[in-house]
């Protein structure tokens, strides 16, 4: 659903002359983090869905720390109880780390259960109110389908990541060694440009629009934190998996004979993800 | 200055050991000191293939922990004189295997060796990246199936990260890719992958082909490298290789199908 900037800036220029030999240094950054959206207090309601969505979705959201959005419960009854929500969620191998758009009263009791609250100033909204899945809506929840860089993502992806070029107002990833299979690269807020091969297996993912000019025969997944206007424009196309703003296409035996190794963008247009070749 | 070559691959039973055994006595047959280290602790079997598994005494960890001296866990080869073998242990695990340690003997190594040719184990853990950390070539060794292709994928995709040439952001590990028991009649029938489709996908130089061969077995049994069978297929296959790697230029051989019978030439098909 959403993605919550938590912008602590601020925080930083406080703790910015603190003394070297201490043995602790704060600093503040920025991080987006996947919003979990409640729609229900019935916890076996909220596991089900959990289950259904988590095996559909990629492993995307394993160890993630996430935000509990409370907007769609601040009225229902019984309330909901934090420290269950928050064994039901670790059971889900997900990191609830806190929570926001909630009622007083369900502010306090997640802050007992050793949640932070974020509140207006500090989370910002990027993008507000995009369906991640038709089926998800009516479902006890829905989620974000965009990825907080997994800490395994340094150790498994590697050298070939080229670090975000700022180029003043577009920022973009470009990445010229081949992508290969359990590498997983993610160009956070920004475009993605691959020049060589993205292999079967290996994970691509970008905030913005991803560009391959050369064979994408693993996963690619562009507006990952909602952009629905972002697209996939690639070389060949023998895919496992594409996705734009979290509806996606699975490619379990081979694409469409029509698309299969030609040259094709992929864009949303309404619920469907359309896969086009490039004259 | 020595160069530290890794045989590897992800899977396992595709060939390596095989591999390593040959490349290394075919260096050693063009007069390169050479030494060929086991990596596959708790599973040796180098040894048996290169027929000295009877004169092994101390082993690589060994070496490591101290207990034996390099010289003395080190076997020299009775067929080539240029070519020694460091056996791996068949008792100890997995862990014995240390970061500092292997960089030690290595290190020795260079100082007496042109080439030093590190066996692999199979899989992604520990006794694979350890084989490989210190590479500055790879062959990668590779059959002609989707999941040995993609196993060699991700092992190509692990050189580029985690090899110290990586870490150091020196210039990155040459990679050659080596595919072994090629069967052109099933890759005619559509069985397998064919030399083409496995370089479009894993994007690396070919270095050569190995054809699935008898010969490979009855040497290994007779603890001979296939590359010393001078007359069998296989072993003119891996001398092709051995010469490539060393910057001859050799057509590549064995890649098509025996051809039919006079016969089946006039009926078939
Ligand atoms: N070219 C080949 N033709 C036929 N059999 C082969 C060939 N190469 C390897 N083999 C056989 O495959 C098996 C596994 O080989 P090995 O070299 O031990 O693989 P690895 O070290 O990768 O596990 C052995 O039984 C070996 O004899
Ligand atoms: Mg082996």
């Amino acid at each position: 659903m959403d993605t919550v900037r938590t912008d602590k800036s601020t925080t930083k220029d406080l703790f910015e002359n603190i003394d070297n030999d201490s043995a602790i240094e704060i600093k503040g950054s920025v991080f987006t983090l996947p919003v979990l959206k409640i729609k229900s207090t019935q916890l076996a309601q909220i596991e089900l869905a959990l289950k259904q969505h988590l095996s559909k979705s990629l492993s995307f959201f394993r160890n993630a720390p996430i935000v509990i959005d409370l907007e769609s419960t601040k009225q229902l009854q019984p309330g909901l109880d934090f420290e269950q929500l928050n064994t039901l969620l670790r059971g889900q191998q997900l990191v609830p780390v806190a929570v926001q758009k909630g009622s007083l009263e369900q502010h306090l009791a997640a802050e007992s259960a050793g949640l932070a609250i974020l509140t207006g100033q500090l989370s910002k909204s990027v993008k507000s109110d995009i369906s991640p899945t038709k089926s998800a809506d009516d479902t006890a929840l829905a989620m974000d389908e965009s990825p907080q860089e997994q800490p395994n993502v340094s150790a498994q992806s590697g050298s070939p990541v080229t670090a975000p070029q700022d180029t003043g107002s577009v920022p973009t990833k470009i990445i010229s060694q081949p992508i290969r299979s359990g590498q997983r690269i993610y160009a956070r807020g920004c475009d993605l440009i691959v020049l060589a091969a993205v292999n079967a297996g290996a994970e691509i993912m970008a905030d913005g629009n991803i560009h391959i000019y050369a064979p994408l025969r693993g996963r690619a997944l562009a507006g990952v934190t909602g952009g629905e206007n972002n697209r996939i424009f690639c070389h060949s196309f023998e895919a496992e998996l594409v996705a734009i703003a979290g509806s996606y296409r699975v490619f379990e035996d081979t694409v469409p004979s029509g698309v299969f190794k030609k040259p094709v963008q992929i864009y949303l247009r309404g619920e469907q993800l359309d896969i086009v070749p490039i004259q | 200055m020595a160069k530290i070559i890794v045989v590897t691959s992800g899977k396992g039973g595709v060939g390596k050991t095989t591999t390593s055994a040959s490349f290394a006595a075919g260096l050693a047959k063009r007069g390169h000191k050479t030494v060929v280290i086991d990596f596959d602790v708790g599973l040796r079997n180098l040894d048996l293939i290169m027929g000295c598994e009877r004169r092994v005494v101390y082993d690589f960890v060994n070496v490591i922990q101290g207990e034996a001296t390099l010289v003395q866990a080190l076997i020299k080869d009775k067929r080539v004189d240029t070519l020694n073998i460091l056996p791996a242990s068949q008792t100890r695990d997995k862990d014995a295997l240390t970061q500092e340690g292997v960089e030690g003997i290595l290190e020795q190594l260079k100082q007496t060796h042109d080439y030093i040719v590190c066996d692999s184990p199979a899989g992604i853990e520990t006794g694979a990246i350890m084989a490989l950390h210190y590479a500055d070539e790879a062959i990668v060794v590779t059959n002609p199936e989707v999941s040995s292709v993609r196993d060699s994928d991700r092992i190509l995709g692990i050189l580029a990260a985690k090899s110290k040439r990586a870490l150091d952001g020196l210039e990155p590990v040459k990679e050659h890719l080596l595919v072994t028991r090629y069967d052109p009649s099933r890759v005619d029938q559509g069985q397998m992958l064919s030399i083409e489709d496995i370089q479009e996908l894993l994007g690396i130089s070919l270095i050569g082909v190995i054809p699935e061969s008898q010969s490979v077995l009855q040497a290994s049994n007779a603890g001979l490298p296939v590359i010393l069978d001078e007359g069998s297929d296989s072993g003119q296959a891996y001398q092709d290789f051995v010469a490539r790697f060393l910057g001859e230029e050799r057509p590549m051989r064995f890649l098509e199908a025996e051809r039919k019978g006079f016969l089946k030439r006039l009926f078939g098909t």
